[in-house]
Formats: C-alpha cells, sequence, structure tokens
C-alpha cells in the first residue's frame, strides 16, 4: 500500500505521483514507485537544469555527439574521435571517502569505454575544507586514496586536476572526475536497444544490496543523520572493471553487440529503460536470471541496486553465444536476462509474476519539468563592497605565506598517488597549466584542464562563469592547444531555494556567453544539486573541462623557463583589481569586491597570440596568471624550470603595489622568449592588438620585482620552493 | 630475436611494453596469455606492470598460480631471458626466481614519480650497455616497492654481485631520502644468481621516447637486445 509517507521516503512529491499514476493508468507496484523516484530524482532527471541547460552551446563542426548520450564525442581528424565527459561523485564522497571517490572513478570510466572507446586519461577537480581540521583531512586522505586505488589499478592515467580549499566544503567536499577516451570515428557505440528478439545480457559484477537509492541520495540535502547514509555508498572493484573494459572492447570490436549501456546511477532500471526509450523499443527481462551475491532480494532491490562494475548489451541474436565467448576469456558472467520487445514496454518479471510493467517513455521522458523561483541572494548587495587592505610594508613575507596557502601550494603529495603515466602518453606532468597527452602515430596532440573558482562565482555568478571558461582556455594556450570542446559540472546548492536558482541562471548565461565567444561547444555534464549540508550551500561552484587539440605536440611549452637571460613578457594587461583574490583570502580574510572583470574579446585575442608564438616556435615558456597574481605566476615559472632559474623584472604600472603584484587580472599570460625572437613576437602582438610587454629576464636564483625603480620583491627561490613544497605534506605530517 | 610480454588478467602496462619493444625498438614482440601454456618460441619473457588479479592480496601472489607461469619457470631453469618490471618484479619474488619479498613503500602511499637508480652490476645481460656506476632517471609507480631480505641474504646478494640497480640521488649518492620506498639496501633491482632472470621495480618502458622525459630506459631493452642476438 502506497501512501504518503512512503512517497516522501520516495523523494517524490504528491503531484509527481499523481502524474505517475495518470501515466500508467493506476497505482504503481512498490517496485515500480521505486523506479520512477530514481529516474524522476534530479540526479537522473535533470528537472530543475533541463530549461536552463538549453541556453548553452552544443553544436560545432567537430561534434559527432552533443548532450544526451554517455559522453559527448568530437571529431579530432585522423578517423579519430575523442569521447569524455566529467561527473560529480559529491554526496557518496562525504559518506565514506575512499569508495565514494573509487566508484566516482569507476563511473565515469564506464560512461567512456561503454561508447566505445579506451579510457586514455583521467582529470579530477576536487574541493575540501580547511585542512586545519582533522576531519577534512581524513576526508582528503580518503578521496585522494580512492582515485588512486581504482585509477592505477585500472592504468588510466590520472594526468591533471586542481584542489582548492574553503570553509564552505568542510560538510560538503566535491569530488568531480573528468575522463576522455580515444576512439576510432568508426567504432562508436550508443546505447541502443535494436531489433525485435535481440537478447538482452547483463556482463559483469554479480548484484548486491549496495547503493540502493544512490541516485535519490544525492537528490536530497543532508542532514545530521548523513553519517548512517554509508550503506547506500557502493564498493567498487577496479579489478573487475578493468575485465569489463578489455571484455566490452573486444566485443565492440568484433561489431558483435547492437549497443550498450553502463549500468551507473539507478543500475538495472535505468539501463534497461533509456536503452529502450532511444531505441523506441521495449525491453523484457526476468529478474530470476540477474546474478546476484545476495539472498532473498526483492524485485524492487534487484532494480534499484547501483551494484558497480556491471553493463547491459544487446546482442545481435547470432552472436550471442560469441559474446558469451569473449566475456568467458575474461573469467565473466555473460547472462541473456531477457530481450528486446516490440510497443515500448518495460516489462520485469519474478518468480513468474509481473513487478513492472510500464511504459519506458514515462519513466525516461515524461518526468515533470521545472522552472524553479529564482531570486538574487541578499549577500551580493554587499559583496562587491570592500575597503581595501592598508599597503603592505614587506611583500615577502605575503609572497612567503601566499605561495604556501594549499589552494596554490604544490599538489604534489596528491599526484604522486595518482600513476600519472601509465599508457605513456603524458608529455607533461601534473601541476602544468593543462596536461599533455600525445597520440601514438599523431603528430597532433590533446590537452586537457579542469578549473572553477567557485569564489569569483560566489562574488558575481555571471562573471565567475565566464572565467571559468576563459581560465580553461587559456590554459590550453600556455601549452599550445586550441580548444575544441567543454564539458562541465555544476555543483550547486538546493534548487528549491530561489538563491540558489538564481546563482545557477546566472552562471549558464556566463558560461554560454563565453562559450560561444570561443566558439566551443559543450557536449554534455552533470548537474550536482543539493550540495547543502544542515541547511548550507556551498559556493556555486561550476567546474569546466576543456578539451583542446595541438597540431603538433613537439612544439609544445611548459610553465618552466628554460634558461637565463631569456626575455620575459607579459601578454595583456596589469589592472588595479584585488577583489576576489587569493591574496584578500588568505592574508586578510577577506572574501569580498567584484571579481576580475572580463573582455572576452580581448581574452581571445591574447589565446591567439600565444597559440601562434608557439607554433611558430617563438616562446620558450607560458603561464597563465591566476591565483596569487604575477607574483606566484613567476615564482612558479621559476620551481618548473630544471636549474630553479629566477627572474629580475620591472614594473611601472601606475597602480597599487600589491594589486600589481597578487592580484588576478585576468587574460594575463607570462612567457619567456630567446632575445632573438623578441622582435618577432612583439611584431605578431602588435598585429593581433596585443599588449605585450617586456617586463624583465630570467636570471640566476633570486626572484626580484621593482614597481617604480623600487625593490618590492626579493627572495631567493629556493626559499619559496620549499615553502610552496613543504605546505601541504606537512600538514598532513601532524598528528 | 623475439620478446613475448605476458598478459594477465589486470596487467596495465603490458602494451606500453609491447610498444616501445616493437614500435620504438623495432623488436619481434608478441603478447603471451596466462592462460595458455605456449610461450610461441620467444628469446626473452617480459612479466610487465600493472595490478595482476587485482593485487588484492599480495602484489603477484594469484600471477604465481597463473598456468603461463608453469611454462615462465621451466624456461627460466633452462636459462631462458626473463625481466620483470614493477609487478613482474613481484610477481618473480613470489614464484621464488628471485629472492626476497615486498612490502608497502614506507610512506603506506602510492608513488609515481621520476626516481634515479645507479647501475651497480653493469656485467648483466640485461645492464651490460650502461657504464658502471651510470645514473638512470625512470619512473616508477607501485604501492609495494619496499624490497625486504634479510640481513644474512643481503649479505650474499651483495658479494654476488646480484644487486643490479639502487635508488640514489641525481647526484648518484645512495642516501636514504633517495630511497623513496624504503627499500633494504636501496635495491630498486635485482638478478638471480645465474643472471638470466632480472627484476626491477621502476618503469624503463616509461622512459624510452625523448618526448616524455627520458630516454634513460632504453638502455636495458637494449642490452638485452645485443646480448641475445649475439648469441
Amino acid at each position: 500500500m502506497i501512501d504518503r509517507k512512503t512517497i516522501a521516503d520516495h523523494n517524490l512529491t504528491l503531484e509527481e505521483y499523481g502524474r505517475i499514476v495518470e501515466l500508467i493508468g493506476r497505482e504503481p507496484t512498490m517496485t515500480e514507485l521505486g523506479i520512477f523516484s530514481l529516474m524522476w530524482s534530479e540526479h537522473c532527471s535533470y528537472k530543475s537544469s533541463k530549461v536552463y541547460l538549453k541556453k548553452l552551446p552544443t553544436a560545432g563542426k567537430n561534434v559527432i555527439q552533443g548532450p544526451g548520450e554517455n559522453a559527448g564525442i568530437l571529431d579530432i581528424g585522423a578517423g579519430l574521435a575523442v569521447v569524455f565527459k566529467i561527473e560529480s561523485h559529491n554526496h557518496p564522497s562525504y559518506i565514506e571517502p575512499f569508495q565514494g571517490a573509487a566508484t566516482g572513478i569507476g563511473g565515469i570510466l564506464r560512461d567512456i569505454f561503454t561508447m566505445g572507446a579506451r579510457p586514455i586519461a583521467l582529470l579530477d577537480s576536487l574541493r575540501f575544507g580547511p585542512l586545519q581540521t582533522p576531519k577534512n583531512r581524513a576526508i582528503m586522505d580518503g578521496v585522494v586514496a580512492g582515485i588512486s586505488s581504482y585509477g592505477n589499478s585500472m592504468g588510466i592515467p590520472t594526468v591533471g586536476g586542481e584542489i582548492y580549499f574553503h570553509c564552505c566544503y568542510s560538510k560538503n567536499p566535491l569530488v568531480n572526475v573528468f575522463a576522455l577516451g580515444l576512439v576510432g570515428k568508426d567504432k562508436i557505440f550508443y546505447a541502443k536497444a535494436e531489433g525485435v528478439g535481440n537478447p538482452v545480457l547483463y556482463v559483469g559484477s554479480k548484484t548486491g544490496r549496495d547503493g540502493i537509492h544512490g541516485a535519490t541520495m544525492a537528490s536530497a540535502e543532508f542532514g545530521k543523520e548523513t553519517e548512517q547514509k554509508r550503506p547506500n555508498v557502493q564498493v567498487g572493484d577496479p579489478f573487475k572493471e578493468k575485465l569489463l573494459l578489455e571484455a566490452c572492447l573486444e566485443v565492440m570490436e568484433k561489431g558483435l553487440i547492437v549497443g550498450i549501456q553502463d549500468m551507473g546511477a539507478a543500475g538495472l532500471t535505468c539501463s534497461t529503460s533509456e536503452m529502450a526509450a532511444k531505441s523506441g523499443t521495449g525491453i523484457s527481462i526476468n529478474l530470476d536470471l540477474v546474478p546476484q551475491r545476495e539472498e532473498g532480494m526483492t524485485p524492487y532491490e534487484i532494480m534499484l541496486s547501483e551494484s558497480q562494475e556491471r553493463m547491459l548489451l544487446v546482442a545481435k541474436k547470432e552472436n550471442l553465444a560469441e559474446v558469451q565467448r569473449v566475456f568467458a576469456k575474461w573469467d565473466l558472467d555473460a547472462v541473456s536476462i531477457g530481450e528486446v520487445t516490440e510497443g515500448g514496454r518495460l516489462r520485469v518479471n519474478f518468480r513468474g509474476e509481473t513487478a513492472v510493467d510500464v511504459p519506458v517513455d514515462a519513466i525516461v521522458n515524461l518526468c515533470p519539468v521545472y522552472r524553479r523561483p529564482s531570486r538574487k541572494p541578499a549577500y551580493l548587495k554587499t559583496a562587491e563592497k570592500f575597503n581595501p587592505p592598508p599597503l603592505p610594508s614587506d611583500c615577502n613575507d605575503i609572497l612567503l605565506r601566499l605561495i604556501a596557502s594549499p589552494t596554490i601550494a604544490d599538489k604534489e603529495w596528491v599526484y604522486r598517488q595518482y600513476d600519472h603515466q601509465v599508457q605513456i602518453n603524458s608529455v607533461l606532468l601534473p601541476g602544468a597549466d593543462a596536461a599533455l597527452l600525445r597520440i601514438k602515430g599523431q603528430k597532433k596532440g590533446l590537452a586537457m584542464t579542469l578549473d572553477g573558482n567557485s569564489l569569483y562565482v560566489y562574488l558575481s555568478p555571471r562573471v565567475g562563469g565566464m572565467i571559468a571558461v576563459a581560465e580553461a582556455c587559456r590554459n590550453l594556450a600556455c601549452v599550445g592547444a586550441r580548444p575544441i570542446g567543454v564539458t562541465n559540472c555544476l555543483n550547486f546548492g538546493n534548487p528549491e531555494k530561489p538563491e540558489v536558482m538564481w546563482q545557477f541562471k546566472e552562471v549558464i548565461e556566463g558560461m554560454a556567453e563565453a562559450c560561444r565567444s570561443f566558439s566551443i561547444p559543450v557536449t554534455g555534464g552533470n548537474v550536482s544539486f543539493y550540495n547543502d549540508t544542515e541547511g548550507i550551500s556551498i559556493y556555486p561552484t561550476p567546474v569546466l573541462g576543456v578539451v583542446g587539440l595541438i597540431d603538433d605536440i613537439s612544439r609544445a611549452v611548459s610553465p618552466g623557463f628554460k634558461q637565463a637571460g631569456d626575455v620575459i613578457v607579459l601578454l595583456g594587461e596589469n589592472k588595479e583589481e584585488l577583489g576576489g583574490s587569493e591574496y584578500l583570502k588568505a592574508i586578510f580574510d577577506l572574501e569580498k569586491g567584484p571579481p576580475p572583470q572580463i573582455d572576452l574579446e580581448t581574452e581571445k585575442r591574447v589565446h591567439e597570440l600565444c597559440l601562434g608564438a608557439v607554433s611558430r616556435g617563438l616562446i620558450r615558456s607560458a603561464h597563465d596568471i591566476s591565483e596569487g597574481g604575477l607574483a606566484v605566476a613567476l615564482a612558479e615559472c621559476s620551481f618548473w624550470s630544471r636549474a630553479k632559474t629566477g627572474s629580475i623584472v620591472d614594473l611601472d604600472d601606475d597602480i597599487r603595489p600589491d594589486a600589481l603584484v597578487f592580484g588576478e587580472s585576468q587574460s594575463r599570460i607570462v612567457v619567456s622568449v630567446r632575445k632573438s625572437d623578441l622582435s618577432a613576437l612583439l611584431k605578431m602582438a602588435g598585429q593581433k592588438g596585443v599588449q605585450a610587454k617586456v617586463i624583465g629576464k630570467t636570471s640566476g636564483g633570486k626572484i626580484m620585482i621593482r614597481h617604480a625603480g623600487r625593490e618590492i620583491i626579493r627572495l631567493p627561490v629556493k626559499s619559496l620552493y620549499e615553502a610552496w613544497k613543504k605546505s601541504i605534506p606537512q600538514t598532513f605530517s601532524v598528528p | 630475436m623475439r620478446f613475448g610480454v605476458v598478459v594477465f588478467p589486470g596487467s596495465n602496462c603490458d602494451s606500453d611494453t609491447f610498444f616501445v619493444l616493437k614500435e620504438v625498438l623495432g623488436q619481434d614482440t608478441t603478447f603471451l596469455w596466462h592462460k595458455d601454456h605456449d610461450l610461441k618460441n620467444v628469446d626473452c619473457i617480459v612479466l610487465p606492470g600493472g595490478f595482476s588479479y587485482g593485487d588484492y592480496l599480495r602484489s603477484g601472489a594469484i600471477a604465481k598460480f597463473s598456468p603461463l607461469m608453469q611454462e615462465v619457470g621451466e624456461f627460466a631453469a633452462k636459462g631462458g631471458t626473463v625481466l620483470g618490471i614493477c609487478n613482474g618484479f613481484q610477481v618473480l619474488l613470489e614464484l621464488g626466481l628471485l629472492p626476497g619479498a615486498m612490502l608497502r613503500n614506507t610512506n603506506l602511499k602510492f608513488l609515481c614519480e621520476f626516481v634515479h637508480v645507479r647501475v651497480e652490476n653493469a656485467q648483466t645481460r640485461f645492464s651490460h650497455k650502461a657504464k658502471p656506476g651510470q645514473v638512470l632517471r625512470i619512473p616508477i609507480a607501485h604501492f609495494d616497492g619496499n624490497y625486504f631480505a634479510s640481513s644474512e641474504l643481503l649479505r650474499k646478494l651483495e658479494k654476488s654481485n646480484q644487486v643490479v640497480f639502487r635508488y640514489v640521488d641525481e647526484n648518484g649518492e645512495a642516501t636514504a631520502e633517495a630511497n623513496v620506498n624504503g627499500s633494504a639496501a636501496n635495491i630498486a633491482g635485482l638478478i638471480n644468481k645465474e643472471g638470466n632472470v632480472m627484476g626491477l621495480m621502476p618503469h624503463p618502458e616509461r622512459a624510452s621516447e625523448a618526448l616524455l622525459g627520458s630516454t634513460d630506459g632504453r638502455v636495458i631493452f637494449k642490452s638485452i637486445i645485443e646480448k641475445l642476438e649475439h648469441d
């Protein structure tokens, strides 16, 4: 008997329940209610975000697959395509950091190889609370170990990513994982259930009770009882997934199957109904045939389980035996549990009785769509106003503190736990502006980066959204790659709060404008709402994953200075902008002010100049100026230099010295060039209409910055390097 | 001559090793499937890196029971050349083809980074193209690379020159700091008494192309190729 409490427990409103009854013409069975509850959850249905996501540009000449499939696909020429996507695993990672993060990796990898692509790269964007708190360290330790455990075992390199720390993530850490795979253009597979009578095969791990209601959990706020939700988190088995990867790619390569879909969120429910809905067919399955690892499971539990490392395939009838032979080779089950049917219904039998018989269209496509009320948050009235702090007396001390602030400090403690070199394609090590991979047998290479400064977004959602796109593209330009496509992970609070919805709307507007300006299509992504704990929302945190191409990988550039005596040139313009800076936050505990302004046309011109100069071999190093400003960027160029070469820089801009060296004005790249190439670079800058100014030279073992002739920074590279290097490991060595 | 790269379920450096041998070094190379008993007439067997059988028990502990390992054992007993890289080294220890055992890294974390190793014995078939004492820059990537041996075994290993590579700093000093995973006597690579079976934790296949930052790993493959081609 389905009563109000049962409906509420399934996170459905009474109106939604009424719609279900109307759509299926009767009261649902408990299993059917469970199915609707999952598929109509925010996580699976995008019911609050759909109307806004439509504003993102999705078309482009390279787009093979835009949003709506497991992952987006772009043509990269030479008969090859890249398949990529970003996903969040925030809620499970708070409850059980290791398994939550590990299964996040498992899920995103299945999204990639389910389309026929072999995953070649992982990146992750992480947000934690301040590391002074033991609980936050434990979460970070667990998340990093979980990613490491799963990705390393699978043999997929984790080649880059980003990490920020802020107290808004203390009880709601963010774990966003990005994966990219490579596939022959004629070898792409989709989630299709075509050919009435074709067998539906269940492959991979056995089904248990783990992860029941995972998607529903990710669609509600957390309260004090969150810890009790631990059984909702799945447990990962990367070894099983590695076998699944090889077996799936083998049956696809041999052309034995019609369609394939992974069983991620909402497991068997989602895979059966989505495959059928996409093909206008139905699916009938018999749950007695589903491999199970626990006894006495109900149809409700089997349909809703989120056990990991499972896939659903539709094979050509005549190939059934051959498919099973391939899976047996990899020691995996491949069981025919049903068939494709006519009539568009999902029918589920259990012990001779019908447990489910509903139209797939109702489950997949007819979920209500909401245009939720939105209201500009009150905090924005005062957020932009702030009294600038007094001018610092000692910029050296500030730079040393800034470089050691966890958001800026070296992340080697994290990435040395990730196998970042397996598959032998990694040309740049993690920590560079963007990850760079060669493609075996090709001259060109692939670059990718993740970006998202949530403080900017908090202070001005629209500008913050634009900057996220702009900075990601700038990162690619720094290594010499042109952006070709975007995926995004939009982490927000509860969308039922009008303020959160307003932030969401604004961020989408900003991102859409920037993507249009750079002519890059959004090929998919993920929305994670309900990032609230005990009523407090996280800062709005869009994370952009941008993929780029470099025509000649041997021309790629790293951030490190190459030798003393080169000329340092600043592309772009210094402005007096302190708002939203890491300087204000880390030194003065001030999260105020307008974030840096951005002019997308100027930004684009700076990228064009950098790309042109890299392809002509004019520049020897390039590094984006971001958190911590010019001073931090210069220091990082030294850290990346093999000989730890320093710099002597003279600035004459008529702005506050702290804004000059620590401000985060956008559209700036610091490059080093041989003396002999300087005039060619400056000429090119003139032609492209970009301000490019010689600001100094690479030199010795010190970083020295003078402003209008007055020395404001003078520090040995070595002391800065040590402060930068030690910060995070030291935090973790505290007992 | 012909190389065979063993594929266990969970191997993940098999394709990398194959690529370097075949595409970079131009050698006749084939995969050897763990369930087979056929060594396909290879002259050198490479056990690659990865997580054989998931390594949920001790690393390499299950792989030693693979059907193919019986043949590998016989091949080695007859003097055949066997190279174990990372997980392959762990498998060789489990098989008893090399002495000692692996513990977790002392910091209890997975470690992936470039390290320096010094060539301690440049007279083996795996290292004769290197100079004695030459320092190689090659990446590691493992959780269980902390080599353990009793002090008696260590004495024997040193005496019979079985230590082929040692972790050192960039200046070639075998310091405690350079010993990233805590290995006994900084041991990074080891050969059997007969000189035909070697295991090492660093990944030479990851240091065989300039584009990827180092070509120092090639010297190991080149040593094998030259030695076996001469025989």
